[in-house]
């Protein structure tokens, strides 16, 4: 029999204003097993803590039950207490007869009631606890960044700082992301180039970290500090030990057609390429699609012309396996197809582009060199027509395009029009709106500026349709202040495009056990509180992975990320919580309900020898759960047809417990 | 809002199945349609009447009967508000109301040319002979 302590919190005036606290701590007086009752005014106070810890040792209790607020607030406080006094920290239970009780009544008696009824529950269950110890287990101290774009890239850079030893997987043969085909950066118009390169050149010279470029994650086991990751290194056929990055190669390959997608297929490379100049790390990358050599077994030009004899032909994937403390996901985003979207005509001319391919046709290093020409003729455009939010905030019923904001549009459409009214001052620029979102530091000065400074003509209204005649683009759109309906004769349309989250975040989801959002964002821990945690322990989030945002808050956002993996990484044991879920191997018929709804990987079988009654032994398949992975949601307690599962801290009996004495 | 036109803004919205709150005011709807210059108010204003329930001036203008239902704004609305049906029951009102008919059946003839397609002189006959 347990010897019960119970303690009645007034907290101020918000729980004895609608609770008669006397009346609780003499009712719970003579619940089973309680030996001790009382109240106090402000029962987390230091007072407060010492009315328990002499009640501890006075009445030698064996459990205590503390009324007061929810144990959100303060249960890890009495907890403390508790443990101070000798007792062990699982033996306190909280009745929450604040936020769940006084709270929400406004009558004295029926307030009383309840908070007795609470703490009958409380009391119930603190008869029927174990004492609980949290397990140990080490930590990897090496971090895994799955992206390298400008997110991956700070939050690598910045965990090496802290000096941990990170790896950053690409996919593509370059670090860099997005932001390395961007020309300027809004508000401030620093080209992308200028602030981004010299961090990819940092992350190639830190010793702490090694990058995986041109490979992808294929497998993640194991859980929080003790990850084993599986990486495959798709084979580029250049040793990249060898290569020097001369560039000879990628001049000589004979086979010239192929789309340039660092150029969004605006121009061609090579079969064997650099994406660009400053590409980190700078080696060639054959691409065997295209490669005659590999096709066909013919050509053999690159390894003739390269002078350091990088060239491998029969180079295989390679699968590399690592163990790691923590993964940062910074896959990042694309803007949206637009075959959906035929009024703009975007299939149907060359000159309907989308915003990214705006960017790479001003980028100094893009395939115009800079300048602005039409891509059918190469002329000079004089009217050109923005249009925005082309697939952000659609209706879900509409079945195309995304129901959220895309964010970054307003913005980088305004620098857009700035940049070109600035450089062709002979051009007209239209910007079709639905509303000017710039919430940001000198975000809607910066709009401000496009308007008034640069003349751009913002127009309230959205463009219906865009029709090719000619070489001109009609363009029929709405001035809803105006209330009249436009017709423009444009010769480029720019549609700013609805960003959505790489197609590669779905499946690495799956293997980390990381839930995601209808949008396939990311979801953080908790909106405001952990918005660069992932609920699942140990993953974390940088970048557009988690949702639309430009680069400012994406660095934040990787920084943040970085500090929450240092905190993990500088620990050498993590503490589990002991609140998790055990099989009982007699009652488990293995039948895998637990395995199927386990959110966090957490259950495993194996196949173990039991000795039966007649001396005879039989393998039975038993689930086993790893209680560092294990967050104690306590799925398969309800899933388990057996009733082998159960939740220490929270079992089934001890529910039921509390249920009767409610009921009772 | 009037009695009135309180219960003939929840008779279009029955009718129609539209939920005009859904428009975000982009203005696509008036961008695509055709007929706009021909129209005293335009799509993206019939939805906003609708929604304030300014629905008798709405009755009484011919904006009503120069929307061709090509349903051009139906397809581009992105919130999916569909237009061309609130006009749709807003004709329909303006028809089932006694001596409120836009012309006579007998007016119809007069106006076909031999490019007019059979379904739509029949569904001018069904709108406007009731």
């Amino acid at each position: 029999m347990q010897r019960i302590g119970v303690f009645v919190c007034w907290c101020g005036s918000n729980i004895a204003g609608t609770v008669d606290v006397q009346a609780v701590s003499d009712a719970l007086k003579n619940e089973p097993g309680v030996v001790f009752s009382t109240n106090y005014q402000y029962m987390c106070s230091q007072a407060g803590q010492d009315i328990i810890k002499q009640a501890i040792a006075e009445h030698k209790l064996t459990g205590i039950v503390v009324c007061s607020c929810s144990p959100r607030m303060h249960e890890a406080t009495f907890r403390k207490t508790a443990a101070a006094a000798g007792l062990n920290p699982y033996m306190v239970e909280i009745a929450n007869i604040r936020e769940q009780c006084s709270w929400v009544h406004k009558d004295m008696p029926i307030g009383t009631e309840k908070a007795i009824i609470l703490g009958k529950a409380a009391v119930a269950k603190v008869n029927l606890n174990t004492p609980l110890t949290p397990g140990e287990t080490p930590v990897t101290k090496r971090a895994l960044v799955i992206g390298g774009g400008i997110a991956g890239i700070q939050t690598a850079l910045d965990i090496a700082d802290a000096g941990f030893p990170v790896d950053i997987v690409e996919k593509k043969p370059t670090i860099g992301g997005k932001m390395a085909q961007l020309d300027k950066t809004f508000p401030t118009l620093d080209c992308a180039a200028c602030i981004l390169t010299p961090k990819m050149v940092d992350v190639a010279q830190n010793d702490k970290i090694r990058i995986f470029s041109y490979s992808e994650v294929t497998d993640v086991k194991g859980f929080v500090g003790n990850f084993d990751v599986t990486i495959k290194k798709h084979a580029r056929y250049v040793k990249e030990d060898v290569c020097t990055g001369c560039g000879l190669c990628t001049e000589k390959c004979p086979q010239k057609k192929v789309p340039n997608e660092f150029n969004l297929g605006m121009d061609n490379r090579r079969a064997i390429y650099i994406p660009f100049a400053q590409a980190v790390p700078k080696v060639a990358t054959i691409d065997p699609n295209y490669c005659t050599m590999l096709k066909t077994g013919k050509c053999g030009v690159c390894s003739k012309v390269c002078t350091a004899g990088a060239i491998d032909y029969k180079q295989k994937d390679e699968f590399i396996e690592e163990k790691y403390g923590a993964i940062v996901v910074a896959t990042g985003y694309n803007p949206i197809s637009m075959d959906k979207f035929d009024e703009f005509a975007y299939s149907q001319s060359k000159d309907v582009i989308t915003s990214l391919e705006f960017e790479r046709l001003t980028n100094a290093a893009g395939p115009t060199a800079g300048k602005l020409l039409r891509p059918s003729d190469g002329k000079h455009p004089h009217t050109i027509v923005f249009v925005q939010c082309v697939g952000s905030r659609c209706d879900s019923c509409a079945q195309k395009g995304k129901e959220y904001c895309s964010k970054i549009c307003c913005m980088y459409t305004a620098k857009h029009a700035m940049l070109t009214r600035d450089k062709y001052p002979d051009t007209d620029v239209y910007v079709f709106y639905i509303d000017v979102r710039t919430p940001g530091k000198n975000f809607d000065e910066f709009y401000r500026r496009a308007v008034e400074e640069y003349d751009v003509h913002y127009v309230k209204g959205m463009v219906g349709k865009v029709t090719p005649e000619g070489d001109k683009l009609k363009v029929q759109a709405s001035d809803l202040l105006t209330n009249k309906q436009m017709h423009i004769d444009a010769d480029l349309v720019v549609l700013a495009a609805a960003i959505e989250p790489d197609k590669s975040a779905r499946p690495l989801a799956t293997m980390l056990t990381a839930s995601m959002d209808t949008n396939d964002f990311f979801t953080e821990a908790h909106p405001k509180l952990r918005p660069v945690e992932s609920p699942t322990a140990g993953v974390f989030l940088s970048g557009t992975c988690q949702g639309p945002k430009d680069i400012p808050e994406t660095v934040s956002q990787a920084g943040a990320a970085a500090s929450k993996v240092i905190g993990l990484l500088a620990k050498d044991k993590l503490t589990g919580n002991p609140c998790v879920a055990h099989s009982d191997e007699w009652m488990c018929n293995g039948c895998s309900s637990c395995e199927r709804v386990c959110p966090y990987g957490a259950i495993t079988y194996e196949d173990k020898e039991f000795r039966m009654p007649d001396r005879t032994t039989a393998i039975r398949r038993i689930a086993v759960v790893n209680p560092a992975v294990c967050q104690g949601c306590g799925a398969c307690t309800v899933a388990c047809p057996s009733g082998a599962m159960d939740l220490r801290g929270f079992a089934s009996s001890q529910i039921m417990a509390e249920v009767d004495a409610i009921c009772k | 809002m009037d009695k009135n036109n309180k219960y003939l803004q929840e008779e279009i919205l029955r009718m129609s199945g539209v939920n005009p709150r859904k428009c975000m005011s982009c203005g696509k709807c008036s961008a695509t349609c055709p007929a706009y210059d021909e129209m005293e108010y335009h799509p993206h204003q019939f939805v906003s009447m609708v929604k304030n329930g300014d629905i008798e001036r709405l009755l009484n203008s011919q904006s009503l009967y120069r929307c061709l239902s090509c349903f051009a704004c139906i397809d581009r609305c992105p919130r999916s508000v569909e237009p061309a049906k609130l006009v749709e029951a807003v004709r329909l009102i303006a028809i089932r109301k006694q001596g409120a008919n836009h012309m006579t059946a007998d007016d119809v003839p007069e106006l076909l040319d031999e490019d007019i397609p059979q379904q739509a002189i029949v569904s001018a006959f069904r709108k406007y002979s009731k």
